[in-house]
């Protein structure tokens, strides 16, 4: 195929175009109101699992700005000024991401419901799912803990050290993995999920939600205790062993975050990665006072490879990077 | 020494593992939304050819592997080694029979083969796709014969053993497809 052409089909566009259209639709008949974002940051976004492109701004005050990886820090923003439900609906980047489910820039639906909790927004996120791919079966919720008890036998995935963890992947064969450290809890979790229960979940038409990850992994959500573990409530949506959405009830307390973005750099520092302008815009939204809500991001091009059987990410853009 | 990062992994890459060459098949990026990224690869011994699946923490570097393939022209085989010539540089090198292998059987003096060395040493070597020889031995072969499917073995000029339509005989030339080992045509 000479590699001016589109990597989609002019079917498989018809069909991206017509899920805009619905996901439009779908926000309308509910009041929550489409906003637009800046995709050029001066902050960036700490985690240290994420690496942001970055430009140059040569106009007044020019200087470094980061393009956004989800426009959550303003949407947030917009939280607190009082917007009320909101989605954003666009391209987001993240650098070094390429691979049969991985594009740098890819298509993600956003969206936040004031005063709901994060099991209300995994009701909303099947029932959207439900639209885009009619006849999409039962809606299923699997707490982090009982993933891992259910699919490796681990009893307590919260009080496994990295010992039990790596004691589960030798007996799996995914052994050596010189790159992991002993002292990388999270890695060592991350790893088993990725290999060894993703794939599992969402399955047989199941839309399933992963909820109540380890406190460590708590990114931007709100913790609880349960069962004597501190766990975040933070979900993820899969079907067919696809990770297609994060969502969380969302943190909203300013020093608290301030504190997560802090031990974010402390990470990045330690990895060796740049540490990065915190959002210290976002820190005042809500140091204002946000309302109590919850949020999640949909990777759209993924749920499109969802439901039409796309075996790579590139039958569903009319350009990857390979073509950008 | 040169690495690669994880990052420019991609089909075709050469490695070392455990002290071995290997050959990426396969990459595939796995990433969580939030946490730890992986590599889950592919990768072929190229001393073996055997197939091993292993995972790398992404970001992670990996010891190049200093693999080439040049293409060289066979000579002679003195009972130990088969020896190939750079066609230009008139460069020799012997290569011994865990590099040749099975193929020994399709080297003809002056064919150009195609020769991975490692470090400078060979490690395989790929003949011609096509070879044309000639049949040293072979049954008449009756027309009307059909309980052998229409064809019958030939021995070529190498030691080879290739089955062949029973019209071809014995002192013909014959173009043979050497990653099949299956006859092609007969030669003129």
């Amino acid at each position: 195929m000479p590699v001016w052409q589109p990597t989609a089909t002019l079917a498989m566009l018809r069909r991206r175009a017509d899920w805009l259209a619905a996901i439009r639709g779908y926000f309308a008949g509910r009041g929550v109101m489409e906003v637009e974002t800046p995709m050029l940051s001066r902050a960036a976004n700490t985690d240290p699992a994420l690496s942001s492109f970055q430009t140059r701004y040569h106009g007044p005050d020019g200087g470094t700005l980061y393009l956004h990886t989800s426009p959550e820090f303003a949407m947030k923003r917009l939280l607190a000024a009082g917007s009320g439900d909101i989605y954003a609906l666009g391209r987001v980047f993240r650098d070094g991401e390429a691979g049969r489910h991985h594009n740098p820039e890819f298509t993600l639906l956003e969206w936040y419901r004031v005063g709901w909790d994060h099991h209300a927004l995994m009701d909303e996120v099947a029932a959207l799912v439900q639209v885009l791919l009619p006849g999409r079966g039962a809606l299923e919720r699997l707490d982090y803990r009982t993933a891992f008890r259910t699919h490796l036998g681990v009893e307590n995935v919260h009080r496994a050290d990295v010992a039990a963890l790596k004691a589960v992947a030798a007996d799996l064969d995914i052994l050596p993995l010189p790159g992991l450290g002993d002292d990388d809890l999270d890695g060592w979790r991350d790893l088993l999920l990725s290999f060894f229960i993703i794939p599992q979940l969402g399955v047989d038409g199941r839309i399933t939600f992963l909820h109540h990850y380890p406190a460590s992994q708590a990114a931007l959500a709100r913790l609880r205790d349960d069962r004597g573990d501190a766990v975040a409530e933070r979900f993820e949506l899969f079907l067919d062993g696809v990770e297609l959405a994060n969502g969380f009830h969302e943190l909203t307390d300013a020093a608290e975050q301030a504190r997560r973005f802090q031990a974010d750099n402390r990470a990045r520092r330690r990895l060796g990665l740049t540490e990065l302008p915190v959002d210290r815009r976002l820190l005042a939204a809500l140091a204002a006072g946000m309302p109590a809500c919850s949020g999640v991001a949909l990777g759209l091009d993924r749920l499109l490879m969802v439901a039409t059987g796309a075996a790579s990410i590139d039958e569903v853009l009319a350009f990857p990077v390979t073509r950008a | 020494m040169a690495s690669y990062s994880t990052n420019e992994f991609k089909g075709g890459l050469k490695i070392m593992l455990d002290g071995d060459p290997y050959a990426i098949v396969e990459n595939e990026f796995v990433k969580p939304g939030k946490g730890q990224a992986f590599n889950r690869t592919k990768v072929r011994n190229l001393k073996t050819g055997r197939v091993i699946e292993r995972t790398f923490k992404s970001g992670d570097s990996v010891e190049a592997a200093d693999v080439m393939d040049v293409e060289m022209q066979y000579l002679y085989n003195d009972g130990e080694f088969w020896y190939f010539m750079h066609p230009e540089s008139f460069e020799q090198i012997g290569a011994d029979a865990n590099c040749v292998g099975d193929n020994a059987k399709w080297l003809k003096e002056q064919d150009m083969c195609s020769i991975t060395l490692w470090n400078g040493v060979p490690l395989s070597m790929s003949p011609p796709n096509f070879v044309e020889m000639e049949i040293v031995e072979t049954d008449p072969g009756l027309k009307g014969d059909t309980s052998s499917g229409g064809n019958k073995p030939a021995t070529l000029e190498t030691g080879a053993i290739v089955r062949v339509p029973l019209f071809v005989q014995q002192g013909e030339r014959i173009k043979v497809d050497t990653r099949t080992g299956e006859y092609v045509s007969r030669v003129k």
